[in-house]
């Protein structure tokens, strides 16, 4: 049971990244990482990452993917010609397929082959049966203090750059 | 509990990231790179999970991985205002197209 839901997750995300690689409409692609990243969370939580599964869903899925799909929208030529019949469409062009696939599939064999020969070699016992929640959370507070603040810092940069740069400062300038 | 061996999650993520290394490399879409860098960011955080299996006493691959999470969002909110300051200035997001410094 939980093989079958290993295997098919992984396909599920797999195939998913694919189609993002060779799918021409953007917003599609941007539908298919959801995909991937519900089959990625599906994945944590068969490896015993119960409280990084939710997070995964609750900040990749409904905050970073919002945030794409409206970078798609906002940074879209409007085509005066199209009817309002047609599917909406963001088509985005492939360039470099080539070295494209070269570096992806020799990345891939590469990684492959120091996988198959790294020969782990585990210690300790694999108890998933518990909960996470209270571990991360003491770990949090003791141990990793400092970069949780670190964490809550850089936050807060990043909020007042990505303000600060999205402000349109010369609205003239825009024919 | 049946256990997956850790090689097979590896597999998983190192396919992950090369099919979003060979997204950010082909498509000509800014943000379509930027599709690309987060499957990168989460084959990444596969890898850290499958390794925190085997630590469950102080769990600090699922800790990283957090932190990876945490760094991501701050990464595309602050890529995502520079698209947006681009796509003002140069009025395209193909990147091969803004290719001068000041007009």
């Amino acid at each position: 049971m939980e093989i079958a839901a290993f295997y098919g997750f992984s396909g599920l995300a797999i195939i998913s990244a694919l189609f993002i690689l060779f799918s021409r409409n953007l917003i599609y692609a941007a539908f298919a990482l959801f995909v991937t990243f519900l089959g990625v969370a599906a994945l944590y939580v068969l490896a015993g990452a119960d409280f990084l599964a939710v997070t995964q869903i609750m900040v990749y899925v409904g905050g970073i993917l919002v945030l794409l799909i409206f970078g798609i929208m906002l940074t879209q030529k409007t085509d005066r010609e199209a009817v309002s019949s047609t599917p909406n469409q963001v088509i985005v062009f492939v360039k470099r397929q080539f070295w494209g696939f070269l570096v992806g599939a020799g990345l891939f064999v590469f990684l492959s082959y120091i996988i198959a020969t790294a020969n782990f070699r585990m210690t300790g016992a694999t108890n998933m049966s518990r909960s996470t929640l209270k571990t991360i959370g003491v770990e949090l507070m003791t141990s990793h203090l400092l970069p949780f603040e670190i964490a809550a810092i850089l936050l807060l940069m990043a909020l007042v750059g990505a303000a600060y740069l999205a402000l349109n400062r010369n609205p003239a300038s825009h024919d | 509990m049946i256990n997956i061996p850790v090689e097979h999650y590896l597999i998983v993520g190192a396919a992950l990231f090369c099919i979003g290394l060979a997204i950010a490399i082909t498509k000509q879409h800014l943000i379509g790179i930027l599709l690309g860098i987060e499957l990168m960011l989460n084959a990444v955080n596969i890898n850290l999970i499958a390794f925190s299996r085997h630590d469950p006493e102080k769990i600090g691959g699922q800790l990283f991985a957090l932190f990876v999470i945490v760094v991501a969002a701050a990464e595309v909110t602050v890529a995502l205002a520079i698209i947006l300051r681009v796509y003002g200035h140069f009025r395209t997001v193909d990147p091969d197209k803004v290719n001068e410094l000041k007009k």
